[in-house]
């Protein structure tokens, strides 16, 4: 461990829109070790899926640098597969033509496209889902399905934008958990974004808080709660309510800043 | 799966029933001239005349399937149909590529919308005179004028199809690598099925109610051009004959588009009964 995996440089992001400028990132600076599983966690607007989208290249950076397992970042890539809160199946394809699909890009032979699919169906208990069209399935399953679908890709490095964010909290607990085994089993580097505190604490082994406009890093903090991790505990509790103020400020930063605006209107 | 719902077919036999038997007393009490409008079971009498051969069956002639697909109302469906099939083919295979092309690349969208737009609100009724004077008469004219009736409502939808992906598609097969053909073929494409697929259904129908048109006017054969004779002859009954043959055959395509609708986007969200 001895380079970062993921080095995020003097990253700015700024947002022209007509009449003003929306600073979404100032000055951030991160370094991701691999491995290491980091939730990003802030209120909306703290520029958090800005951060992500930037890692993953889909809108790079004002200025600074961002690299990858030791690439600069300048366009999406299957090294950084991406996990979207809208879970993004492709509707026309059936659970396991979707799961394939990026090896199909990559001009795998078929045998081997099919062993794999078959891996990642039974890792995510999806086996009997295989034909299935994502349409005829529950948001945990669609969300199991594109997460089959980025681990086929095998890249060393996850980006998740709220996936558990539409569903509800036993389906979300189970998912979690789900994650957690596959994320100590297959070694990947995770970056996480969610505006749950307890999410957070609940997965993360680093915690990265963000301000509210402009988006920088407020606290950046290690958990080292053994796992599996009970929101119960003492210390889970103290954690939460520790990052809870830290969130809050910035959520009635949030907050005041919308009241502003509708004054303005 | 669909049983079958005798109670609901009941209930749905019962309006076409009254208007029938009203229709068949406005006929045997003699409210209206029977040249006007003749009863139903004139109608009926005359379509199956119209159904079958008019020759008595003649091995020398021909097969005897030959035969029994002699009618005249046999005949003129067909010659209908294969028109309806051929423009429908022509206008959609041009309004397909083209339509993907302008809902792909801007710059095609840029040199090409201003015509379309131009062009779009004339109906195909309008080019009958032209498509007589450049194809003479028969099956040309009335193949050329399916077309261009089947062309707009396939080329817009497809414009609007390809234009109107989501981009969270787009987003996700960039993040699995997917770039140029593979993204259009695999992504852009199926996304845009649906649009394309409804513009099929307004195609083939305008396909459908031009062909008619077009026979009236510029062919010698079909179900358009046998009502519009059968008028010349005050014969009524053929003239209604043939309409509720139109209806039916209007009503089967309808039904095969449906089912190929239906079998074509079984994924698709909004068909989940």
């Amino acid at each position: 461990m001895s380079e970062a995996h993921i080095v995020v440089k003097d990253v700015n992001k700024v947002f022209s829109t007509p009449g003003r400028d929306v600073v979404a990132l100032k000055d951030i600076n991160l370094e991701v070790p691999r491995g290491q599983f980091v939730c990003l966690l802030g209120p909306s607007g703290c520029g958090k899926s800005t951060l992500l989208n930037a890692i993953a290249g889909f809108a790079l950076p004002s200025s600074g640098t961002i690299f990858a397992d030791g690439q600069l970042v300048t366009a999406p890539g299957p090294e950084r597969g991406m996990v979207f809160q809208e879970y993004a199946l492709f509707p026309w394809m059936t659970v396991e033509d979707n799961v394939a699909f990026g090896l199909e890009i990559k001009n795998q032979p078929k045998a081997q496209i099919r062993a794999t699919v078959d891996k990642l169906l039974q890792m995510l208990s999806l086996q009997d889902f295989r034909s299935r069209y994502p349409k005829d399935l529950s948001g945990g399953m669609r969300q199991r399905v594109a997460i089959a679908r980025v681990l086929a890709l095998d890249s060393p490095i996850m980006l998740m934008d709220e996936p558990f964010g539409a569903l509800d909290a036993l389906t979300r607990r189970n998912l979690q958990d789900e994650l957690l085994r596959l994320w100590a089993e297959l070694k990947k580097t995770i970056i996480f974004v969610t505006h749950s505190i307890e999410e957070a604490i609940y997965l993360a082994d680093r915690i990265v808080v963000m301000t509210y406009r402009p988006g920088t890093i407020k606290k950046d903090i290690l958990v080292d709660l053994p796992r599996l991790r009970d929101p119960a505990a003492a210390e889970f509790n103290a954690l939460k309510r520790e990052l809870g103020q830290l969130v809050m400020e910035e959520q009635q930063r949030h907050h005041n800043d919308e009241l502003r605006m509708a004054a303005v209107d | 799966m669909a049983r079958i719902d005798w109670r609901e077919i009941g209930v749905g036999l019962v309006v076409p029933a009254v208007v029938i038997l009203l229709w068949h007393m406005a006929a045997h009490l003699q409210w209206v001239n029977a040249q006007v409008l003749p009863s139903p079971g004139a109608v009926v009498a005359k379509w199956v005349e119209y159904l079958l051969p008019l020759q008595p069956y003649d091995a020398a002639a021909g097969s005897k399937l030959a035969w029994v697909f002699s009618g005249e109302l046999v005949q003129d469906s067909l010659g209908s149909l294969y028109r309806v099939v051929v423009g429908f083919a022509v206008g959609a295979g041009l309004a397909l590529p083209i339509g993907l092309a302008m809902g792909a690349s801007k710059h095609a969208y840029a040199w090409l919308n201003p015509l379309v737009q131009l062009l779009r609100p004339i109906p195909p009724i309008a080019y009958i005179p032209l498509s007589i004077l450049w194809f003479g008469l028969g099956n040309p004219p009335a193949i050329f004028l399916i077309a261009l009736g089947a062309f707009f409502p396939v080329l817009m939808n497809t414009v609007a199809g390809v234009r109107h992906v989501d981009g969270i598609y787009l987003r996700a097969a960039r993040n699995l690598g997917a770039s140029g053909l593979t993204m259009f073929v695999r992504v852009i494409l199926p996304a845009a099925v649906p649009y394309i697929l409804s513009g099929v259904r307004i195609g083939i129908g305008t396909a459908f109610i031009v062909v008619i048109v077009a026979e009236m006017i510029a062919v010698q054969n079909g179900l358009g051009f046998r009502i519009t004779e059968a008028r010349e002859y005050f014969w009524s009954d053929k003239i209604i004959a043939g309409m509720l043959t139109i209806g039916v055959i209007g009503l089967a395509i309808d039904i095969a588009v449906n089912k190929l609708n239906n079998h074509l986007l079984r994924w698709h969200r909004g068909l989940e009964n």
